[in-house]
């Protein structure tokens, strides 16, 4: 099945117009040598029945856990019906970034309640339209940080998620920016060690709070050591519901937020599309990547909203620009908007939900026999644990249909038989009472 | 519009969550007073009235559902519902990325599957999902060039870019510190092969193109181009954000690249969402595989598929987890639906739709290089500049009779260019439809110039101010 309505005959009448008699003819410009003599070797179109039976039986190959326990930089949070419905409006959703502002307020408007939310949420003056990912838009944080401090050289946390270590790693190597690393004592960064590893060459210090291992950073103490050595703190948070009960971290000393949207209103989806985000201060406006859009007025008077600010983006700055972001994640954004709209106040709840649930789930394991609690410090709703074996461990709770948490030994060596759990305001009492009564039993 | 905030009313009821089946934390105990949230400014709205924003708010957009968008090089074309649907099947919504390799076969294997289908349709060796758009591909296929020739211990510090070329190219080179230097376009809008052949040398990385290019035309000496570059021993890169009309027709891979970004959500039919998210796959030829972004997805011989962390020159990961993947099973679905013969027609009927455009248009509006296009063309308002009329006023006036501008303005090497790309799932009612009201235009622009230059005259605002939103940025709503 195909989507070209073309008739026989309107195709004729078309290549008639244009003067030529076959399809073939349209490709003169192409060398005889590239064109494809055989069919592609891609299975045969399917109709639409055909295709749902295909794919659903794909679909049904991936086992899906009703109880979960892993987080990890994606988590299972309620999601209010009102979500999904709103964003497939098709105006939305079939429309292309809004560049003709006059037909596109719609997409423009929400955007701007984004960079709303954004700030508020962070505590910063002004927040991008979005960008592809937590991951991504830290690394591009990193860039950003190098930039403004004129420094090649950023000191990257332990303590960050490791695939976000990754992207900034590989970001960082184009750029031929140098990255060390922060140690951590106890699940958090040790302020000693930050006082040793700043120096005048630092140009950025990356952090993670709600950290990797759940815990929660000495932000305002790490802010001041940072700025002392003229450094750049860029702060990420991808469990931004822990936002709801923690200050922000502009008002603790961040120069620049990053994050991860997905905890508000998009599914794990095998990891994506999910939705970056970036905020910083209004110092900064102009060394921000990505979109901005801006409320302004039309030749009436009456209240528009518009792209602004674009000679920083690679349309007007090329070589020269902040970045070379273009698409975003704009219907992700979206959802983060519609979701926070509905929530409202109520993300609160389910932030305190989140938390007072992995408190029971960890204080119970912790009385386990074997199991010991790795987090010293206090922690939002992630929480690491020792246990003796922890292929056995989450091989028990997968034969009785529960995901365990995530085995930090593939990206810790010292994490061996480890393993990060979390919990969310979807997790029951009674799913873990039975993960605590299943790891009991030895 | 008044915004989300002004609709706030503290108190009002909106959500309801569950009790709390277990004890409640003491966060006073767990988080010190200076660290915690004291006020939570986020509006207080009831269901219905936020139902009824957002919808409002869509009345006020346009999309690919609600009539012709001719943006040109966005491949505008109608996203398949069936798309959707799959996309939203629980065993895809609701997998962990971290989710054991066991428990995501299913996940795996649309991964491994529609690589393979990529790796057909555009003729490279390897396809990796991971980036999240085109740029974020451009850059990782950049990323990818810089690895190349660090592994062969070359210092290459240049990239060479045609001026008619997309402004991601130079930025996604800058952001690997290459230096980008301009190629000129030759009287025919394809690549001046002696200012190629001038800066090639062996400190240059290579040359991003585009192929078909911006202007809509397919670079007729693509052999002689990539000979240049691979005699000095660079690469070169194809920008695959016009692959559209080569499917099934011609293949990248056989042209000469030596890698390529492809725009799942351009020309692989998934929603442009307003602005992302999209998908950048990058493909790429024998001798560039060892350095593309883990994990790798691989399939057993027993059909067990899974996630290969191992490859020692990886140059890492360019975003978290491994991709977009409901963009990706979006993909995977549209590919299945067409099939081999899907796929030609539609990059068949996608420059057929253009050119009967360029035919139809060309007695009206200037056409900036007279020759067969592929998807799109580009015109120019050098016609209606004598009446005053510029290529924006053309474009508002354009909203005024029901569809969405093309690209204005870009590429820049045509004074006031307008890009027009059709693509294969329009009606030649619809294209008609859009000639006629393009006509209108030019006719308007000769006859009531002020007509056109007021325009748009029923959208819900007229145009904006955009000098006061650079000046005096508004960028959140302030109470």
């Amino acid at each position: 099945m195909d989507f070209v309505p073309a008739s026989k005959k309107e195709e004729k009448e078309m290549l008639k117009t244009i003067g030529i008699s076959s399809l073939n003819s349209l490709f003169k410009d192409v060398p005889k040598e590239f064109l494809l003599k055989k069919d592609l070797k891609i299975p045969k179109g399917l109709s639409e029945l055909e295709l749902s039976k295909k794919v659903s039986s794909i679909a049904a190959k991936n086992k899906i856990y009703e109880t979960s326990f892993r987080g990890a930089g994606a988590y299972r949070h309620f999601i209010p019906s009102v979500v999904h419905h709103l964003t497939m409006r098709s105006e939305f959703y079939t429309a292309y970034t809004p560049y003709q502002a006059e037909r596109s307020q719609g997409m423009l408007q929400s955007i701007y309640e984004f960079q709303t939310m954004i700030c508020r949420l962070t505590g910063m003056d002004l927040a991008n339209a979005s960008m592809y990912d937590g991951a991504s838009a830290l690394a591009e944080a990193a860039l950003m940080a190098t930039r403004i401090s004129d420094r090649k050289e950023i000191l990257l946390s332990e303590t960050v998620h490791p695939d976000y270590q990754k992207t900034v790693g590989t970001y960082c190597h184009a750029n031929s920016v140098k990255i060390n690393k922060l140690p951590s004592k106890n699940g958090i960064i040790e302020l000693k060690d930050l006082k040793k590893l700043v120096t005048d060459k630092t140009g950025g210090v990356l952090i993670q709070n709600p950290n990797f291992f759940g815990s929660f950073e000495k932000i305002k103490e790490i802010a001041k050591i940072v700025h002392d050595k003229g450094a750049i703190l860029v702060v990420s948070v991808i469990e931004p519901t822990s936002l709801a009960l923690l200050k922000a971290p502009g008002k603790l000393g961040a120069d620049i937020v990053v994050g991860d949207g997905q905890s508000f209103g998009i599914p794990v989806s095998f990891g994506g599309p999910y939705v970056g985000f970036m905020a910083t201060k209004t110092k900064y406006i102009r060394r921000i990547p990505g979109r901005l859009v801006g409320m302004t007025e039309d030749t009436k008077g009456r209240r528009a909203f518009v792209l602004t600010l674009q000679a920083r983006e690679q349309h007007i700055r090329r070589e020269k620009a902040t970045s070379n972001i273009c698409t975003n994640s704009a219907l992700c954004a979206l959802a983060v908007l519609i979701y926070l709209a509905t929530m409202g106040d109520k993300l609160k709840e389910v932030a305190k939900l989140s938390m007072s649930k992995a408190h029971y789930l960890a204080k119970n394991l912790n009385k386990v026999s074997e199991i010991s609690l790795f987090n010293k410090k206090p922690f939002y709703n992630e929480f690491i644990i020792k246990v003796k074996n922890s292929k056995s461990v989450l091989s028990k709770l997968k034969k009785n249909n529960i995901e365990g948490g995530v085995d930090l030994g593939k990206y810790y060596p010292k994490f061996k038989d480890h393993l990060l759990f979390c919990a969310t305001e979807i997790n029951t009492r009674e799913e873990m009472d039975k993960v605590i009564k299943i790891l009991s039993r030895s | 519009m008044k915004t989300i905030f002004e609709k706030s009313v503290p108190g009002q009821s909106t959500v309801q969550l569950p009790k709390s089946d277990v004890p409640e934390i003491k966060i006073n105990s767990l988080i010190p007073s200076a660290y915690q949230r004291k006020k939570l400014n986020l509006p207080v709205v009831s269901k219905i009235n936020v139902v009824r924003h957002y919808t409002k708010l869509s009345q006020r957009n346009f999309g690919v559902d609600q009539g012709f968008y001719p943006l040109g090089s966005c491949t505008m074309k109608y996203n398949p519902r069936i798309n959707e649907d799959m996309a939203a099947l629980p065993g895809f919504c609701y997998p962990h990325p971290l989710a054991d390799d066991k428990d995501a076969q299913g996940g795996l294997e649309i991964y491994y599957e529609l690589e393979q289908y990529l790796k057909e349709i555009t003729g490279f060796d390897a396809v990796v999902l991971q980036p999240a758009a085109g740029a974020h591909g451009e850059a990782t296929g950049a990323m990818l060039m810089k690895a190349y020739f660090e592994n062969r211990k070359e210092k290459r510090t240049k990239m060479l870019i045609p001026d008619a070329a997309h402004g991601t190219n130079p930025a996604s080179s800058s952001l690997c510190g290459f230096e980008s230097i301009t190629i000129k376009s030759n009287a025919e809008g394809g690549i001046d092969l002696k200012d190629l052949e001038k800066h090639m040398d062996k400190e240059t990385v290579g040359l991003m193109l585009t192929n078909p290019n911006t202007l809509g035309l397919f670079e007729r000496n693509i052999k002689k181009v990539a000979k240049i570059i691979h005699k000095k021993g660079g690469l070169l890169y194809c920008d695959g954000a016009n692959m559209n009309p080569m499917l099934g027709v011609t293949r990248p891979g056989d042209q000469g690249f030596d890698l390529i970004q492809l725009n799942l959500h351009k020309s692989f039919s998934t929603p442009h969402g307003g602005g992302g998210p999209g998908s950048g796959p990058v493909g790429v030829n024998k001798k560039l595989i060892p350095f593309i972004p883990t994990p790798i997805i691989k399939k057993r011989k027993n059909g067990f598929y899974y996630r290969d962390y191992s490859p020692q020159k990886s140059i890492g990961k360019v975003r978290a987890f491994m991709g977009n993947f409901g963009v990706i099973v979006k993909a995977y679905t549209y590919i299945r639906s067409l099939g081999s013969n899907g796929l030609r027609r539609a990059g068949q009927h996608s420059v057929l739709n253009a050119n009967y455009i360029r035919v139809k248009l060309m007695p009206h509006y200037h056409l900036a290089y007279n020759r067969i296009c592929m998807h799109e063309s580009v015109f120019s308002d050098k016609k209606q500049q004598k009446y005053d009329v510029s290529t924006l006023d053309i474009a508002k006036r354009l909203l005024d009779y029901g569809y969405h501008a093309p690209t204005i303005y870009f590429p820049m090497i045509v004074h006031g260019a307008i890009m027009i790309e059709p693509n294969e799932t329009e009606s030649k009612s619809t294209i008609d439809g859009f000639i006629d009201a393009m006509i209108q235009i030019a006719k308007e622009s000769k006859e009531n110039p002020e007509l056109v230059k007021s325009a748009p005259n029923n959208m819900p605002i007229t145009r904006v101010n955009e000098l006061k939103a650079a000046r005096d940025p508004n960028l959140k709503w302030e109470e």
